[in-house]
């Protein structure tokens, strides 16, 4: 298994590309502290949305059935999908069954998770992403490495290159206003011919049988209000239960996710474009297993906002990419190893478990917390490899004897001062290869509080 | 067993004790909400005016550059702009690109955010008019402020079936170098006119 | 000091593991300092560690024997006292996983502490009567931050507070140095050190950054951990900048 620390390598190396990538989100971080503090109940709604969350998980399928039949009267098609082979047969379905061949989509990870986009394109059906992020990345056949900010490793001459390689803008132009007034001129041309748009949703409204998708491009309503039909995916933990639920996440999403106070558009849908056709896709994909495990249902209350990514010190240093999954940071860290433990099992390892995120979540999950967990549950299932296992059991056994623990002290603080210097920081002391071993002392604490007058 | 019931199912076996739902906060008020939503509104880079009738918006339009040199203008409110695109005669909603200025009413603004509610009912026959046009004129009265969204939520009634959306400024983007680029997909400029006597 | 009187608690001191055999005199300091103030300390020798790094990685069942020793060593204390934000953090917070139910371990997660917090809140102590001149940095470890809430953590908004500010703050002559990041990890968490070392050197080096650009002399903390980690880069580096732990700048002071 490839882990968190060998694909952040290449990553890390660049220092100077680590630097700007870091003080890029920290940038961020620091607008959403600015936004938050403009909110004196700002702690109150963090604990209001935690609880609606909560309350919403253990009645869920109640909502989602309240869901569905508030839909249906609206004129929305409703489709369940178990997982993400399901979800893209059923989009594909829609699509085939109507002749659509050219759709355009804004921001989804659900979407992502379940590798929507290879699917429809091996299909015949040209995919294009209008999230001017998310269109950047699928023009370098790149994954996004930000939920939010999904371009956010990219320097703008990276996508000034792009660009003048896809869009045929001038070479070496790399002002944003001047990109991205290219990506407009080229997105319009897609959103003008597509026959269908297809979103995510974040939230559902059980009461009322409608969603809600918020955008600052305007993609999702350029998307669907053109084009006579609109697919909606969501993940069933999006549900909420009363329209004015929405309230407490709306003041929490966008001031949590890019230090704004709300998006340019929170669009409300209930029902179709008349003459048009508008379809939610539920989908589980393994979300009602994560519900059952106590320790980690609260990983389903998140809200995708991305705001302990740009907190997490190793996520701003390593870059999303490092974490080899669809949503990376501290989510994702959770997320990805409940999936697949094997693959992703260093990924809770990838924390210094600092705690930054579990305070800046909007609704409260408890993520490093969560993280430390699964280390026990990586370990339970022989995740961790052996020989860390043995080691610790080792140090265990020493520590747990307090004669044996004090003659092993004892002998490094004699020995290490005595062996040649190329021998201690050798290539198989890690801890060594950037920092001086702490100097050894002569003495331990106990043997100087024997000489310490009572 | 069908896709939808092994779900709902599945979520039933695993769901944890039911918890209650909490009572929402006290919510920010301001002393002069009509200023904050005014200071929101320019923040997220809207253009706020503030004019005391109908009659002087078509004035103050007159003075922006880009409903001058407006090729096409298209009004949902009627008497105010040199409107000149026929929404009802067009048969599909693609036949409004080229629109250079959408004058739409709001219904209300919100203080905290600088978001305007508009009900899809006030969008004419085709609700791609406030995305596609390439600025975007909003009217609110005035008096039509609430303070946060909590209250929002209190005073909006979903159509249903139907549409709604705040709307908070013009569409942006920073997804280059997190430069703010104003004007992504959507309408490149946003202006909104409070109408009404002063100090309501 | 303003305390009980009549009935002198008796103070377990809890030494963590890496203090006893590499920075004994920052366990000195914590003893010299707590019996100046006239509380009655106790170093139980049977001590060793309360598990921390097998509990970290994962290893759940090698922590257990030793979260059972520690109950059963200080268990009988009135308080117990560490110069250790993550060792209290790991009494408190997480200790319960194997220790819950057992007839002294209520007493015991209530009753353990951090050096600061005892001083501020369980000794009372009010006035810190001493000389310090010096720039000084405040790494804010964050166990002690975020688990023990030994400050306000810059995520949080909530009225700001800082007890380990409030003692060294009345230094005299000491300057508290403004940081760009208050409270950002400093990369060394435990096993991560080893595992990630790259990304933790990162941190590490960009803390020590700030605190140069700050113009500190000294990085003063709480946890010996953290400062052992940055004090490795800095030796490394060769920079002129020394580490401190809170105790050995207190124990120079008068406490009341």
């Amino acid at each position: 298994m490839i882990g968190h620390a060998e694909k952040a390598a290449p990553f890390v190396a660049n220092e100077g590309r680590v630097h700007w990538h870091d003080q890029a989100l920290w940038f961020v971080r620091l607008k959403r502290d600015r936004q938050a503090e403009s909110i004196p109940e700002w702690e109150d709604l963090r604990e209001a949305a935690a609880a609606i969350k909560a309350h919403t998980l253990s009645r869920i399928a109640d909502y989602l059935e309240e869901f569905e039949h508030n839909a249906r009267s609206n004129g929305i098609q409703v489709h369940w999908a178990r997982d993400g082979a399901e979800h893209n047969a059923i989009v594909h379905r829609i699509l085939a069954d109507r002749g659509i061949t050219r759709m355009v989509k804004s921001k989804s990870m659900l979407t992502e998770e379940c590798h929507l986009n290879p699917y429809l394109e091996a299909h015949g059906i040209e995919v294009t992403d209008t999230d001017l992020g998310e269109r950047i990345v699928q023009l370098r056949h790149e994954p996004p490495s930000h939920i939010v900010l999904p371009a956010i490793h990219l320097k703008k001459e990276d996508i000034g290159e792009l660009f003048h390689k896809e869009l045929g803008t001038a070479e070496g132009a790399s002002d944003p206003k001047y990109l991205t007034e290219a990506a407009r001129g080229h997105l319009r041309q897609k959103f003008m011919a597509a026959q269908a748009g297809l979103t995510g949703v974040n939230f559902a409204i059980a009461e009322t049988g409608g969603f809600v998708v918020c955008t600052n491009e305007g993609n999702a309503d350029m998307g669907t209000s053109l084009p006579p039909v609109h697919i909606a995916c969501m993940g069933v933990e999006k549900i909420v239960p009363r329209a004015k639920d929405l309230a407490i996440f709306l003041r929490l999403l966008a001031r949590s996710a890019t230090g704004q106070p709300v998006t340019s558009y929170t669009t409300h849908f209930h029902g179709p474009m008349r003459g048009g056709e508008l379809h939610v896709v539920i989908v589980d994909n393994g979300r009602s297993a994560i519900l059952g495990q106590e320790t980690f249902r609260r990983s389903l209350s998140c809200i995708r906002c991305g705001a302990c990514m740009n907190t997490c010190p190793v996520f701003r240093r390593s870059g999303g990419y490092s974490y080899g999954y669809t949503v990376p940071g501290p989510i994702g860290s959770l997320l990805a190893p409940l999936r697949d433990p094997r693959k992703f099992g260093s990924l809770p390892f990838a924390s210094s478990l600092c705690g930054s995120c579990s305070d800046v979540c909007p609704v409260k999950i408890d993520l490093h917390h969560e993280l430390y967990a699964f280390r026990q549950e990586l370990v339970r299932k022989k995740v961790v490899p052996l020989y860390k296992r043995f080691g610790m059991a080792i140090m265990s056994s020493v520590l747990a004897r307090p004669w044996a623990y004090r003659i092993a002290g004892s002998l490094m603080r004699w020995i290490v001062p005595r062996l040649p210097r190329a021998f201690v920081y050798g290539p198989w002391n890690p801890w060594g290869r950037q920092r001086e071993l702490p100097p050894m002392p002569r003495h331990s604490f106990r043997d100087l509080i024997k000489e310490e007058s009572k | 067993m069908n896709s939808r019931d092994a779900i709902l199912d599945s979520l039933r076996r695993n769901a944890p004790p039911v918890s209650p739902l909490p009572d929402a906060p006290a919510a920010i008020t301001y002393a002069d909400p009509e200023r904050q939503f005014a200071e929101a509104f320019g923040s997220v880079g809207g253009k706020f005016v503030r004019v005391a009738s109908l009659a002087e918006v078509n004035t103050e339009l007159g003075k922006f550059e880009s409903y001058t040199r407006a090729r096409k203008i298209a009004s949902l409110i009627p008497d105010i702009g040199r409107a000149n695109v026929d929404l009802a005669a067009l048969k599909d909603p693609h036949e409004l690109e080229g629109l250079d200025i959408a004058i739409i009413a709001g219904e209300f603004g919100v203080a905290e955010n600088g978001a305007v509610w508009v009900p899809g009912s006030t969008l004419g026959p085709h609700r791609a008019i406030f995305v596609v046009t390439q600025h975007l004129v909003l009217v609110v009265p005035a008096g039509q402020i609430v303070h946060n969204m909590q209250q929002a939520y209190d005073r909006i009634r979903l159509e249903r079936p139907g549409f709604g959306i705040f709307i908070s400024g013009p569409s942006k983007t920073a997804d280059i170098e997190q430069a703010l680029v104003v004007g992504a997909h959507g309408a490149r400029s946003c202006s909104l006119f409070l109408v009404g006597p002063q100090g309501r | 000091m303003h305390g009980d009187e009549d009935s002198m608690p008796k103070v377990g001191l809890f030494i963590p593991c890496y203090v006893d055999q590499l920075y004994p005199q920052v366990g000195l300091a914590t003893l010299r300092l707590l019996r100046r103030l006239g509380v009655d300390v106790d170093f139980p020798e049977e001590q060793t560690c309360c598990g921390q790094p097998m509990a970290n990685s994962g290893c759940a069942e090698y922590t257990r024997p030793l979260a059972e020793r520690f109950l059963k060593i200080f268990g009988k204390y009135d308080h117990v006292v560490a110069p250790s934000g993550s060792c209290v953090s790991m009494v408190r917070n997480h200790y319960a996983q194997w220790l819950e139910g057992r007839p002294d371990f209520d007493h015991l997660r209530t009753t353990t502490f951090e050096l600061c917090e005892y001083l501020v809140d369980i000794a009372r102590v009010v006035k810190v009567d001493g000389d310090f001149p010096g720039k000084v940095g405040l790494h804010m470890s964050c166990h002690g931050l975020r688990e023990l809430r030994l400050g306000r953590s810059s995520e949080l908004m909530v009225k700001p507070f800082n007890k380990v500010r409030l003692l060294l703050g009345q230094l005299r002559g000491i300057e508290l140095v403004e940081l760009t990041r208050s409270d950002e990890c400093c990369g060394f968490g435990g096993t991560f050190a080893v595992n990630e070392e790259a990304v933790s050197c990162l941190m590490g080096r960009d803390r020590i950054a700030d605190h140069e650009k700050a113009g500190a002399e000294i990085i003063a903390g709480f946890d010996t951990s953290c400062l052992m980690h940055l004090d490795g880069l800095i030796r490394r580096e060769n920079k002129p900048l020394r580490v401190m732990h809170v105790a050995e700048i207190l124990e120079r002071a008068r406490l009341s």
